[in-house]
């Protein structure tokens, strides 16, 4: 399989990055050269074979549905660009 | 005074608690070779007043007769790992400036024993990198040279930084990270030891992440031994990572001299790839024959499915990366460039922030995860994975204790020297130690021999799961009878 201008424009998107036109082409043959490197696992017969979900078998950790945190607002803002209040600031989403 | 900075981890540790110097003292003296060595660029950071403090501290419980097991030793922490009120940047520059407000669990077990942080080390950007060239804070070069060249080499990556640093002998150790290598072909690179514990075994709260399913800390360190006392320190049950493990945790540096008689050490022929140089062929060959006159049974296996292990881990670790990196968006924290609207400071943000390789791995792992594709690719390599996995498990249930390979396909090449590769061929450099990854296994690489020019090589010791003591063992066999490496001269000083 191999992406066209297009796809790769649509993936640029979808993975919210802005590529220029002027990207496209390189952009395009780098992953066009990454998809033909993993061609070869179509090769592979995994007919039957569980895809894998957890690397070492674990049951899944439970813990107390309790309140461990929290009250620590200023620390959760401090790395913020912009905040407020307390508040983390973006531009207007809805009208 | 004997040069403070040449000793080993295990030396130094010793020589505090005897007081024999104090850890103001060869925090000082290290803090002086990472001054004079900042041509490596080794360090992102560097955090002087933080390690005299954390010295002062440790000298005082020294003192009192009191001190963890790591107590007044001065480490390199790989910037990856989240160090609260000390800047945290992965390599990117989407993360400049952030400081943390809190602590890996991993750094905070070392401090809890009382080491002592010297600086954040520089990286491949989000650990994505075979040769520490893809950090948004420029190249670290390694402190190794061909012979009568004065040509910069690369440490390897990503875990660049932390390799270039301890082969330098500006820490006596670090940590570092390893989703496809990126301990262990660094480790190589620089004639030092780095191992990859099993997945589960360090806790991964508060490393940034890069593919959660692959990603593990591991110790970087000039000895097999000293390896194996900062991992000590390193691993353990978190509870706030559901993924670790809720084992006990050994004492790896009793394994060191344990030997490996009586134990069978399989050597995976389908490692032995097309084009291999004669000289990793010989080094592999003399490994094998080193571990067999220490007692070991040495045994053919196969790992059928290890050529897809490459190509299935260029599916699974770009997704994982596309949906981890989705949190840089210009809100929380970090990079934020203005849009229009919300969607292009988004895409503004991201175009800005991440460098080349990031940006390329975040897209095709977004291309694998969309729709109509996701059966295709995603799941295929998951199932493959599966089979990568199950070809260790038949090895390990007939009995094989460890399997012996090389750690790397080369030894380092030169800085730039592979700026007009294509992607893939870069890839390459993890063809031996991705599969570790897949298979969630531990992995050591150590020391073995030198090429042609006079550079390092490595070996790779792989185990069963949480039996990382086998492998400090049997690296232990490999470091004895390869000798322990002369470092470089400090040229850069």
């Amino acid at each position: 399989m191999s992406v066209d201008e297009k796809t790769v424009k649509r993936i640029a998107h979808l993975a919210r990055i802005a590529v220029t036109d002027a990207e496209v082409p390189h952009l395009q043959s780098e992953i066009n050269a990454i998809l033909d490197f993993v061609e070869t696992l179509e090769k592979v017969d995994v007919e039957g074979v569980e895809p894998m979900t957890s690397v070492v078998p674990m049951a899944m950790k439970k813990r107390q549905d309790g309140v461990t945190d929290g009250g620590i607002a200023a620390a959760i803002v401090a790395n913020a660009p912009l905040s407020e209040d307390r508040y983390f600031m973006v531009p207007k989403v809805v009208e | 005074m004997t040069d403070l900075t040449a000793l080993t981890l295990a030396e130094a540790r010793d020589g505090l608690k005897k007081r024999s110097f104090s850890s103001l003292e060869i925090t000082e003296a290290h803090l002086a070779a990472i001054e004079k060595a900042r041509a490596l660029n080794a360090f992102i950071a560097e955090t002087p007043d933080v390690a005299r403090a954390m010295a002062k501290a440790s000298d005082a419980r020294l003192g009192a007769g009191q001190g963890g097991p790591l107590e007044g030793v001065p480490l390199g922490i790989k910037d990856l790992f989240c160090t609260k009120g000390t800047q945290t940047t992965a390599g990117s520059r989407i993360l400049k400036g952030f400081v943390p407000e809190y602590e890996s669990t991993v750094t905070s077990q070392l401090w809890r024993d009382g080491a002592v942080m010297l600086g954040k080390l520089n990286l491949d950007e989000f650990a994505m990198g075979s040769s520490n060239e893809t950090s948004a804070f420029g190249p670290v070069k390694s402190p190794w040279r061909r012979p009568g060249s004065n040509a910069d080499l690369v440490p390897g990556g990503s875990s660049g930084g932390s390799a270039a640093a301890v082969a330098a002998r500006l820490c006596l150790g670090a940590t570092a990270t390893d989703t496809g290598g990126s301990i262990r072909q660094p480790a190589a690179f620089t004639g030092t030891v780095g191992i990859k514990p099993t997945y589960g075994r360090c806790s991964r709260w508060g490393v940034v992440a890069f593919a959660s399913s692959l990603d593990q800390a591991g110790p970087i360190a000039r000895t097999v031994q000293d390896a194996a006392i900062m991992l000590r320190s390193m691993a353990g049950h978190d509870p706030k990572d559901t993924t670790s493990a809720d084992i006990a945790v050994p004492d790896f540096e009793a394994a060191v001299s344990r030997g490996v008689k009586g134990l069978k050490i399989g050597i995976p022929k389908e490692y032995r790839v097309e084009g291999m140089p004669a000289e990793i062929e010989r080094l592999w060959s003399e490994g094998a024959a080193w571990l067999r006159d220490a007692g070991a049974e040495i045994v053919e296996v196969s790992l059928p499915h290890t050529h897809y292990a490459l190509p299935a881990y260029y599916i699974v670790a770009p997704a994982e990366a596309s949906s981890n990196l989705a949190r840089y968006d210009g809100v929380r924290y970090g990079l934020r460039v203005p849009g229009k609207d919300i969607v292009e400071m988004y895409e503004k943000t991201r175009a800005e922030g991440f460098g080349k390789e990031v940006r390329r791995r975040i897209m095709i792992g977004t291309y694998v995860l969309s729709a109509g594709y996701y059966d295709a690719y995603y799941v295929r390599a998951q199932k493959i994975r599966t089979l990568i996995k199950r070809d260790f498990e038949e090895v390990y249930a007939a009995g094989v204790d460890a399997i012996l390979t090389p750690a790397t396909p080369s030894a380092a090449f030169g800085l730039a020297e592979m700026s007009t590769a294509s992607p893939v061929e870069m890839y390459l450099n993890d063809v031996f130690t991705v599969t570790v990854n897949m298979a969630g296994l531990p992995g050591i690489s150590v020391p073995a021999g030198t090429d042609a020019s006079g550079l390092p090589l490595g070996l790779q010791l792989i185990g069963r799961p949480f039996d990382e003591e086998t492998l400090f063992a049997a690296a232990g066999i490999v470091e004895q009878a390869a000798g322990r490496v002369r470092l470089p001269d400090a040229w850069w000083a």
